[in-house]
């Protein structure tokens, strides 16, 4: 006799072995004591996220354009660093911005003082207001000439954890901490700091006011990821800037030629 | 944070991974690897996948997550060592050319099928 699949799914998510009907239906009562049939899949999760993210760095290889993405903790000071940074690049070189900014345009009209196209994302409802996937960026694209920039520098969502985790096509990567933190930021985000190229450890003009052990964070910073490039900056000041802006340079420089 | 995300594209991948001569089965269970350095937090992930999988296939399967512990290999001299603290640094010669080699994984393994019996899929 059959039994129908709904009952089936039933006995077997019990556990309940039915000494009755299945008896003599070899294959059957194998299987049910296995419980089920297992099926090898390997595949990443983020698999989708990283077919959007190779589209992506193949388009900005072949459109010769070199991508920053920018991630830190909520008010680490990415924009600041940015309207900086970006005044300071811009006669040299043709720059643009992508924002992530959940709620509000602030950060956008901040950037577009610069001069530089600022394109502002608004974030998935679907659980992506913590970090700005491949796709996002994909889309953004759209409202960008990429013929006409050299530089694209993306401002990812202020949280030290999922950015790490979502390759959006970048070339490299940078995070900026605040000595308002704590030195034991990068030990709290390790993969964070794995990840990235470049940390630039900002707010130095508040160290007079702070216990703040600087010391310390280097050498966190050096035991997590000894090859990274630390800049200690104050995006108030632009005290620390010439070597930050001189490594940023330098990237773009290798990638372009 | 993006557990929502990642529980449909577990669902997604785990129900394109039916074989055709299975479909129409119900997925009793996955079998999820997750790296401890990964951006998930379990037990979100184990609700978002209980709310998205309603009207799937993985409607009432089991979610097993396997931790995946942070393994370094040294490239200079070849040493392979599990870590627990972030230190990035060979504790054999003391080298920075180190890889991790796991404990970045969000893998979709195996899933497991509730056992349908093949009659059931003939038509007629
Ligand atoms: N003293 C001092 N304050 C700074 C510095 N850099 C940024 N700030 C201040 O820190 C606050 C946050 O700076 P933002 O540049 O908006 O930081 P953000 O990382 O872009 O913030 P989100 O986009 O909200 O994550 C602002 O009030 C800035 O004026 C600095 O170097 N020194
Ligand atoms: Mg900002
Ligand atoms: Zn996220
Ligand atoms: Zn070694």
């Amino acid at each position: 006799m059959i039994t129908s699949l709904g009952e089936r799914h039933l006995l077997l998510r019990h556990h309940e072995h039915g000494h009755g009907h299945d008896h003599g239906h070899g294959d059957l009562i194998e299987t049910k004591t296995r419980g089920s049939r297992r099926i090898k899949v390997v595949k990443r999760v983020l698999d989708a996220n990283d077919i959007t993210a190779g589209r992506n760095r193949e388009l900005f290889a072949c459109k010769k354009v070199f991508v920053l993405n920018m991630m830190s903790s909520p008010g680490s000071g990415k924009t600041t660093t940015l309207e900086k940074t970006l005044a300071r690049l811009m006669p040299e070189m043709k720059a643009a911005v992508i924002v992530g900014d959940i709620c509000t345009t602030n950060d956008a009209d901040r950037l577009a003082s610069s001069g530089a196209p600022v394109v502002q994302i608004n974030t998935d409802q679907f659980g992506g207001d913590c970090h700005l996937a491949a796709h996002v960026i994909e889309k953004a694209l759209d409202g960008i000439d990429l013929d006409a920039i050299d530089l694209l520098i993306v401002e990812n969502i202020g949280n030290l954890v999922c950015p790490a985790e979502f390759d959006i096509g970048e070339d490299k990567r940078v995070v900026v901490l605040s000595v308002t933190e704590g030195e034991d930021k990068p030990a709290k985000y390790p993969l964070m700091f794995r990840v990235c190229d470049a940390a630039l450890i900002n707010k130095t003009d508040l160290l007079p006011y702070l216990d703040y052990d600087l010391k310390a964070a280097e050498e966190t910073i050096a035991r997590i990821n000894p090859g990274m490039s630390v800049f200690k900056i104050s995006a108030k000041t632009e005290d620390g800037f010439d070597a930050w802006l001189d490594w940023l340079k330098d990237q773009v420089r290798v990638k372009l030629g | 944070m993006h557990e929502m995300g990642i529980a449909l594209e577990v669902i997604r991948i785990a129900g394109e991974s039916i074989p055709a001569e299975h479909a129409g089965a119900r997925i009793e269970r996955i079998n999820l690897k997750v790296g401890k350095l990964a951006a998930v937090v379990a037990d979100s992930l184990l609700f978002c996948f209980q709310v998205a999988s309603k009207d799937t296939p993985a409607e009432g399967a089991e979610l097993v997550i396997e931790q995946i512990p942070v393994k370094l290999y040294c490239r200079d001299c070849g040493r392979q060592w599990t870590v627990e603290e972030p230190v990035f640094v060979c504790n054999g010669c003391g080298s920075a050319q180190v890889e991790m080699i796991s404990g970045r994984e969000l893998d979709i393994d195996t899933i497991e099928l509730v056992d349908e019996d093949s009659d059931d899929n003939q038509p007629g």
